[in-house]
């Protein structure tokens, strides 16, 4: 705890989260990580959605940016591109990210922004009541969804790197110190990373789907996921309902803000030549 | 580069774009859109050269975002659009006006709704301007009509955003922004230039909001720097962190409103163009100020003498302006290109029985001087 007073507004605790919702183990993960990487709050950006995992910064002694729902990566980016030296990071819910900000999300990962994306999917859309989302498993159950869902899902992580994120990984609340490492090498990254985490929240999606304890949707997470690289080598029956977690994919495209460097020297080198 | 105090031949939105870094803006994020696209190109070609940043989003929610976000960390920020690209931006224009963040919006208007007729000039953003997301708020909105005056009121538009910390909206249309005239770039330190204050109270001390103090607004650190902060467009308090209070919620709107508001005069800019005692007032702002301009130089129009008051500021609504030519009972007619929406403030200011006339016409062609002089003929005389 006291290595993450730097970076905790601890005054403003207990969390307004429900008991048993998945934010908290991301946000301490988080924190740990500014620790461990000895970031100092002010070099710190993090750029929120709206929802609940939209409020996380309430709780940060670091600078934020609490803009719209479904574009803290418009925000991330205008300040990243402007002032390279900050550690950006863009707290979104499945709704921001998947949903109403899907289009932004493309287009940071293909411009290779040099952001950190940390997605709270818990599936549905806590904030408003529990609506589904892009996320939303099919025939699964939310507020407007009670005779099943009717729609298709994204995949973010395969959705992220088909994109050209660089960095992409998933993680659950389950798995909490495993989550502190990917959130650290994402944020080490150079390039846009994602960090996607399987979250719980036992107050909508899981009352609705049957699984209304925290400690049930712990155990979900606990039973189905499955080391990425193990996963790999099973076959399609295994895998049925089981999700891979950790690193699915890393590459070093240069980001933006290192090709924007040359595109500047090439820009003066033509003024210069015009005299 | 263009050597200094010189003069040039050149188009009014290529001379925004001169404006804006006269002021001293390094970021541009847009997305492109007719009739305003030559001012993204420009930037394109120019801010890298200067160290600066153009930034190509996915559309104009996203322009608009990083428009604000490269304002927090430090830059003086811009983007350009029309009126679609306008509705667009309208969420986050609400994000700058809360979050109190400075950066200049340029609505090269063209004619709509919708999609409209993309190439053909309209002022119908007027009140988009002044209303547009949603919300009570307060608007600065300049309005130029020659290309000299996209130059000045570029960098007055910077100036002003600095100033009240807020987006302020630089309204041009299709016939300013291409029309191509010769203009005169002062020296880069004959401008005046309103740069960034930076907070000077001890780190642990700095409010990024003030509601207490009347108007002014406390200097706005950038990301990075010292003084930590929040930028919040949830109702918060003078930290920036939220704040459900009604009695803050009270000051904090209040506060947003009148800071533009009662700053008026100051931010007003008019001029009577013509006979100081004319028989009609043509009042008119951006391209149908200049078909307007034809009737004070064919004095006198049908007998009588005509002069135009030019608004290069729209909003705040400068009602003192009216409030004088109102005392002298001369008869106006105001004209613009859109279905008559200036002349309703000119009314609420005038009262119901002055001689106050609407003259419209929206159809993507520019109000000529000889309709002009038609209607003072058949509803004014
Ligand atoms: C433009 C806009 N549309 C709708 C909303 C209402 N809204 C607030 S949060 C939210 C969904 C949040 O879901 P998610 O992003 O998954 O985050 P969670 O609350 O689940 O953490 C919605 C629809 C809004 N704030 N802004
Ligand atoms: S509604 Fe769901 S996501 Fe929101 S705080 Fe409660 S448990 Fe967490």
């Amino acid at each position: 705890m006291k290595a993450l007073a730097p970076y905790l507004k601890s005054e403003d605790l207990p969390l307004f989260w429900c008991a048993g919702c998945g934010n908290g183990i991301i946000l301490a993960s988080i924190l740990r990580t500014f620790s461990a990487l000895e970031l100092a709050p002010k070099d710190i950006v993090v750029s929120t959605g709206i929802g609940c995992w939209g409020k996380a910064d309430d709780y940060l002694k670091t600078n934020s940016i609490h803009g719209t729902h479904g574009r803290a990566l418009p925000f991330a980016t205008g300040i990243k591109a402007a002032n390279d030296d900050l550690t950006v990071l863009a707290l979104m819910g499945d709704g921001d990210c998947a949903t109403i900000g899907g289009n932004h999300f493309l287009h940071a990962a293909r411009r290779n922004i040099d952001v950190t994306a940390i997605v709270s999917n818990n599936f549905n859309y806590g904030m408003t009541g529990g609506q589904y989302s892009a996320t939303t498993p099919p025939h699964s159950y939310t507020s407007t969804s009670v005779y099943g869902n009717p729609e298709g899902v994204f995949d973010l992580c395969e959705v992220g790197q088909a994109a050209g994120a660089t960095f992409v990984a998933r993680g659950t609340v389950y798995h909490a110190n495993q989550l502190e490492g990917l959130i650290t090498d994402a944020v080490r990254h150079r390039g846009f990373s994602l960090v996607e985490v399987f979250s719980s929240c036992p107050v909508y999606f899981g009352r609705y789907n049957e699984r209304p304890s925290p400690v049930e949707m712990m155990k979900y997470w606990q039973s189905r996921a499955v080391p990425v690289q193990r996963y790999r080598k099973m076959d399609e029956d295994s895998r049925v309902d089981r999700v891979p977690i950790g690193v699915f994919h890393r590459d070093d495209r240069p980001d933006f803000n290192t090709r924007y460097r040359d595109i500047r020297a090439r820009a003066r080198e033509r003024m210069e030549g015009r005299g | 580069m263009p050597s200094t105090r010189e003069r040039r031949f050149m188009q009014g939105n290529e001379a925004v774009l001169e404006g804006a870094l006269a002021a001293g803006a390094r970021f541009f994020a847009g997305y492109p859109i007719t009739p305003s696209s030559e001012i993204a190109q420009a930037a394109s070609v120019r801010l890298p050269a200067l160290g600066g940043t153009y930034l190509q989003m996915e559309d104009e929610l996203a322009s608009m975002a990083a428009v604000v976000g490269a304002a927090l960390a430090g830059e003086k920020s811009f983007t350009a659009t029309s009126g679609p690209g306008v509705s667009l931006m309208q969420e986050n224009l609400g994000v700058a006006i809360m979050a109190e963040v400075p950066c200049v919006v340029v609505d090269v208007q063209r004619s709509g709704p919708s999609t409209g007729l993309a190439t053909k000039p309209a002022q119908a953003d007027t009140m988009q301007a002044r209303w547009g997301s949603h919300g009570d708020h307060s608007a600065i909105v300049l309005a130029p009509s020659s290309v000299q005056e996209c130059f000045d009121l570029t960098v007055r538009a910077f100036n002003l955003a600095e100033q009240y910390r807020h987006p302020v909206y630089l309204l041009s249309d299709e016939i300013v922004g291409h029309m191509r005239e010769s203009v005169t770039l002062p020296e880069a330190d004959e401008v005046d230039i309103i740069t960034r204050r930076k907070p000077d109270v001890d780190p642990a001390d700095y409010r990024p909001h003030d509601w207490e103090s009347d108007g002014v607004t406390p200097p706005l650190a950038p990301f990075g720097s010292e003084y930590i902060y929040h930028a919040n467009s949830s109702m918060h308090d003078d930290t920036g962190f939220p704040n459900a209070d009604p009695e803050n919620a009270r000051r904090v709107i209040s506060h947003l409103h009148d800071k533009i508001e009662k700053a008026v005069d100051d931010i007003a800019d008019y001029e009577l163009v013509g006979p100081e005692d004319p028989d009609v007032i043509i009042v008119t702002y951006g391209c149908t100020a200049r078909t307007a301009e034809q009737l004070v130089l064919d004095q006198p129009v049908n007998g009588c003498r005509v002069s135009l008051l030019v608004m290069r500021s729209l909003w705040p609504f400068p009602d003192a302006a009216f409030a004088e030519i109102r005392a002298g009972g001369i008869p106006v007619v105001v004209a613009e290109m859109n279905l008559g929406q200036m002349v309703r403030e000119v009314s609420r200011v005038m009262g119901p029985d002055y001689p106050c006339h609407s003259l419209t016409k929206s159809n993507g062609i520019p109000i000529s001087p000889r309709e002009m002089a038609a209607f003072i003929e058949e509803e004014v005389l």
